[in-house]
């Protein structure tokens, strides 16, 4: 079993196999499964999220009204052609909204790592299949790859927002995410985790500031910012671009941090963007009880 | 590790907003349930931490009674499962506390019924993975894996009986815990196994002098 990056890479070095087949290997050998079976479930997840994006990408709206609908207002302004940050990143970016808008609406979706950050991962594949053209198999392994890295973190960090703050959950999205990315685009098990390090290390310091203490605000557009975060280090790492920090000890400093964040910035709904008066009015209508005021600018 | 499979990490599949606040709670009231062996007539649930802070906003509250109605992560009902409950004669009391606990997501659940009650304390760890840190006061760990849960009086032997049975119908035990509040009173194991456990095998685990009660977890 790997703990590690570093035991996942040359695990897959020594292998010579994708990322995506040690995570594999793995789970059959943890669980016992048939490798078809472990397959197919990983496939129904995958329709789980396709199904998200597409229902997201028809517009839905949350019940509080606080989210929805964004993901829609990008993909038409895609299709105006004035874009200038590239089509594939804003699909991504539109396709990462939607799957959160949908989670808003309590709708269904599949957690990636968690439910408020559960757009990242899917929003950059259905955005990378439009140019990469991968099989279903492809699209699968895209998920054990986000897996593995994922699973690194969650064991050796956290995953948790009211633990680690949104570098955790968004900021462990992006990185895993970036890696998927790599890999399907043919880089190398180093450059996987080159790209995962430049992604999380660049989400460091995120805390959950969740307004009224829903996932809504700001969890939607941090999605948004954690796919077009984890292309954009994608691209560095198969332009042959290093980190510096090797993303174990990226790793190890997101839970260093997420350990010294005040709790009030890890998914209580009391400081940051939830203790700004606009977010105190919005939760005061959402449950019509405004929380003392006093406090909210000493956090 | 906390974590053992791809799927905690690339799943559950939920009805969100929260794989912690919403998907874990369901998991842990699921698990509660499950304990109890019934659909309980009265529980008690307190909320700790962000669970406190954030519950109404999560969904928490419906999920937890989603799962002591035994409702999964993704079931549609867990969105009405207020009212269910009441229709199905279940009353549900919610308790905002204000003591600090140790991990962030926490609650205790009391669960009631004419002759019986039960006192689980879960956390959420993130992802939807729960862990189950207390039932009655015992302090253990149990993660929501497929396991056996066997109250017994704290006798010599009883361990070797119960794992003797486990061998002879071949199962396999994964991980082993057992914790007692006193010496020589009730204890509780907590064997989490590799196979499945038919009915026959509780059955005769149950027959076992000195065993008090025997539960199965599914997952």
């Amino acid at each position: 079993m790997f703990r590690n990056v570093a035991e996942l890479v040359s695990l897959a070095e020594q292998k010579q196999v994708k990322i995506a087949e040690i995570m594999i290997q793995q789970e059959v050998e943890v669980t016992g499964l048939s490798r078809e079976d472990i397959i197919a479930k990983m496939d129904n997840n995958l329709q789980v999220m396709e199904q998200a994006v597409e229902r997201g990408l028809q517009g839905v709206k949350s019940q509080t009204g606080l989210t929805g609908g964004d993901a829609v207002l990008l993909q038409n302004y895609i299709k105006s052609g004035k874009a200038l940050s590239g089509p594939l990143l804003l699909d991504a970016v539109s396709k990462a909204m939607a799957t959160n808008e949908v989670n808003a609406a309590m709708g269904v979706i599949c957690a990636t790592p968690t439910a408020g950050s559960a757009g990242v991962v899917p929003g950059t594949l259905f955005a990378v299949k439009e140019q990469l053209n991968p099989t279903r198999q492809d699209m699968i392994e895209y998920l054990f790859t986000a897996a593995a890295f994922g699973f690194v973190i969650a064991n050796n960090a956290t995953v948790a927002g009211a633990a680690g703050g949104c570098q955790a959950e968004v900021g462990s999205a992006a990185g895993m995410a970036a890696a998927s990315i790599v890999e399907m685009a043919g880089g190398t098990p180093k450059q996987a985790a080159e790209a995962m390090a430049i992604s999380l290390k660049n989400m460091l310091g995120l805390v959950c500031d969740p307004v009224a203490g829903l996932v809504e605000v700001p969890c939607v557009k941090r999605n948004a910012m954690g796919a077009s975060n984890a292309l954009t280090a994608a691209d560095m790492a198969l332009a042959g671009i290093t980190s510096r920090i090797p993303a174990d000890e990226v790793i190890a400093a997101m839970y260093a941090i997420g350990q010294t964040m005040p709790s009030s910035l890890r998914e209580t709904g009391e400081g940051g963007l939830a203790a700004t008066p606009t977010g105190r009015r919005l939760e005061a209508e959402i449950f019509g009880q405004p929380k003392p005021k006093l406090k909210d600018y000493l956090v | 590790m906390k974590y053992r499979s791809a799927f905690d990490i690339i799943g559950p599949v939920m009805i969100g907003p929260s794989s912690s606040h919403t998907a874990g709670a369901a998991r842990i009231g699921r698990v509660a349930r499950n304990l109890f062996e019934k659909q309980p007539k009265r529980v008690v649930i307190s909320l700790y931490g962000s669970f406190a802070k954030t519950y109404k906003g999560h969904g928490t509250d419906l999920a937890l009674v989603a799962g002591l109605l035994d409702f999964d992560t993704f079931d549609e009902r867990i969105r009405d499962s207020l009212a269910i409950a009441e229709k199905a004669g279940m009353e549900v009391v919610f308790r905002p506390e204000e003591a600090v606990p140790d991990h962030p997501n926490t609650v205790k659940l009391k669960l009631y019924d004419d002759d019986s009650e039960m006192e689980v304390v879960g956390i959420s760890i993130g992802g939807g993975t729960i862990e189950i840190k207390e039932i009655n006061s015992f302090q253990l760990k149990l993660s929501g894996d497929p396991a056996i849960l066997v109250f017994h009086q704290d006798r010599f032997g009883v361990i070797s009986f119960v794992t003797s049975v486990l061998s002879k119908y071949e199962i396999n035990i994964g991980h082993m815990e057992v914790a007692r509040k006193e010496k020589g009173e009730t204890a509780i194991m907590i064997i989490e196994v590799d196979q499945r456990i038919d009915e026959d095998v509780l059955e005769e685990l149950r027959k076992l002098s000195n065993v008090n009660r025997v539960i199965k977890i599914v997952d």
